[in-house]
């Protein structure tokens, strides 16, 4: 059967990768027939109806699915579609109590348009009430017209759809965990959408356990909380996971949306110096690194020993006391960025996914380039473009071990070898670098 | 800090990760808490094979409960005895170290637990 996937018109690089993810994590036989970056339409294939409302109950980029019932061209087109499609559906329906729907994109009518065009739709024999606020079926015509249609004058759309509406989508959700109404967070909170738009690609579900591994003041781990995964979380600062205590906290935020099933833990950790065993443990591992903008990314240690051995001193004596600091010393993004990989290939459970956030490029257009790592295959690189820079979703799947190529994996090692390991945040971290020169912003 | 994360977790000192005496932790001047959750045996289903069973052995003696069986019960074994699983939930998710310390057995490292929240951070010596 084919279905009618109507999408919010916004972060349009994310829409394919959340709904393949909910066919995932949903074990449903998912083909997508006809998309288009440019249209917030898409037509898909699933052997149910019930397949297409699990499809659609957790995504957030989607708003609705709907039953397709002919699509064309033009109008004659799609009556003709309808017409051939779908007349042993007509009797189900004949006394429903039902209205029609029209939903142009960058196209609009008169409300008398509009009526004419439902009207040519008069040959469906639907004999029962229309009812326009308590209808049971709903069939909608999707339109789809040429950008700037209405100024430039163009009189009819691109391609029609008629659909019957079946589901709505989770989108309600991204108002139910806006960071506005949210007891805790930080400048860096992820919104309330890309978080829980990255637990759907991470396939955060019942059962399962998350690690967010840059945790501050927990996104992630309240979106795949949301979702039904135990989360656990880690930060350098622990502070950021503290908060002012109770409810300014991160646990606070478990506590505000009735999510205290889905806290694990949180501890404080440098992930380069992480006291995670390497097992595989993790069905999801999720995480916006420090890209470095505001602060040079930092990590445990001494940018210089030899000319600060007091340091070392103060460490070893005072090193107990609850309230010691230990020196951070810089460090490079693409270095984080591999020890992430390094740390999803050995935590992730077979066909577990790693998803975090990275720039894209600095402000020059030097491309970042993306990690890669023997053990995890890309699953979808989705890209967030803001008015300077932008930033990109990546997702990874742990490969089974009997699928990993051993030369592969020779050749990574043999590689993390020579990676230098230099000292000042700017050498190491070509974002920052670009930022700044390209910005001129303070510092 | 739950006991199953105890599980999950051992001396953050790199060179201590390969020594055995490094897992698990072991806690020191704890005050535990239980905090009643739900049972969710799906997720105890699922993290049972992921569980040092050995190391949860020694834990949940250190702690004071009970002495576990040789070995893990298997899935069927918790979906069939309700006990079984609600006192597997009870050790691993329902009780927490909210105050003490995780002591390292290899490098005998010490790690602060405050308000259930573990530092694992180290001083420059020992990164
Ligand atoms: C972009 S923020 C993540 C914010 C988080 N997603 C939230 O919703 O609040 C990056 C976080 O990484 C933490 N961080 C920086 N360096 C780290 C390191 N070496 N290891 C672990 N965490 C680190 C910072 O303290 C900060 O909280």
């Amino acid at each position: 059967m084919e279905f009618i996937i109507k999408f919010a018109q916004t972060h349009e690089t994310f829409r394919v990768a959340e709904i393949e993810s909910l066919a995932v994590v949903e074990k449903l036989d998912l083909k997508i027939i006809e998309y288009d970056a440019d249209s917030p339409v898409c037509v898909v294939q699933l052997p149910s109806v019930e397949d297409a409302k699990r499809l659609i109950k957790r995504s957030i980029l989607a708003q609705s699915i709907h039953e397709l019932w002919g699509q064309g061209l033009t109008l004659d087109e799609l009556h003709e579609s309808v017409k051939k499609n779908t007349p042993h559906l007509w009797p189900q329906y004949k006394m429903a109590c039902f209205k029609f729907d029209m939903d142009a994109y960058r196209g609009a009518h008169t409300s008398k348009g509009r009526l004419a065009i439902i009207n040519t739709f008069s040959y469906l024999p639907f004999e029962g009430p229309i009812s326009l606020s308590k209808p049971n079926e709903v069939f909608t015509v999707f339109e789809q017209w040429k950008h700037n249609s209405v100024p430039l004058g163009i009189e009819f759309p691109d391609k029609i759809w008629m659909g019957r509406f079946l589901a709505n989508s989770a989108r309600d959700l991204v108002l139910k965990y806006d960071l506005k109404k949210r007891d805790y967070i930080s400048t860096t909170s992820m919104d309330s959408e890309l978080a829980l738009i990255t637990a759907n690609i991470s396939l955060a579900a019942p059962g399962k356990m998350f690690y967010d591994p840059f945790a501050g003041t927990g996104s992630f781990p309240i979106a795949c909380a949301h979702f039904g995964a135990m989360t656990w979380g880690s930060d350098i600062d622990g502070r950021s996971m503290r908060g002012d205590g109770a409810k300014k906290s991160l646990y606070g935020n478990f506590e505000q949306y009735g999510l205290r099933a889905g806290f694990g833990d949180v501890f404080t950790s440098d992930m380069t110096n992480s006291p995670m065993r390497r097992v595989p443990m993790w069905d999801g591992i999720v995480a916006d690194p420090p890209y470095g903008v505001r602060e040079g990314l930092r990590v445990l240690g001494l940018k210089d020993p030899e000319k600060t051995p007091w340091l070392i001193e103060a460490g070893i004596k005072k090193g107990k006391d609850p309230d010691y600091v230990p020196p951070k010393k810089p460090y490079s993004f693409l270095a984080m960025l591999d020890d992430i990989l390094v740390f999803a290939s050995e935590t992730l459970v077979e066909n577990g996914r790693v998803s975090f956030w990275m720039p894209t490029a600095n402000d020059e257009d030097q491309e970042i380039p993306m990690p890669t790592h023997p053990c995890l295959e890309t699953v979808s690189v989705c890209v967030q473009a803001f008015y300077k820079w932008s930033r990109r979703l990546i997702t990874y799947r742990r490969i089974p071990n009997r699928e990993v190529s051993q030369a592969a994996l020779e050749a990574y090692a043999a590689r993390q070898k020579v990676v230098n390991t230099g000292t000042s945040a700017d050498d190491l971290n070509p974002f920052r670098n670009g930022y700044f020169k390209g910005f001129k912003t303070d510092e | 800090m739950k006991v199953l994360t105890l599980n999950f977790l051992t001396c953050a000192v790199k060179a201590c990760k390969s020594s055995p005496a490094s897992h698990p932790l072991h806690p020191k001047d704890a005050e535990l808490v239980q905090d009643e959750l739900e049972v969710n045996p799906d997720m105890i289903v699922n993290v049972l094979p992921r569980l040092d069973w050995t190391a949860l052995r020694t834990t949940s003696s250190e702690l004071g409960f009970p002495p576990l069986p040789d070995q893990p019960p298997t899935a069927e074994e918790l979906e069939a005895d309700d006990k079984k699983l609600k006192d597997l939930h009870h050790l691993l998710l329902e009780t927490s170290i909210s105050e003490g310390k995780l002591v390292c057995g290899n490098c005998g490292h010490e790690y602060a637990v405050k308000e259930g929240i573990a530092n694992f951070l180290l001083p420059s010596h020992l990164v």
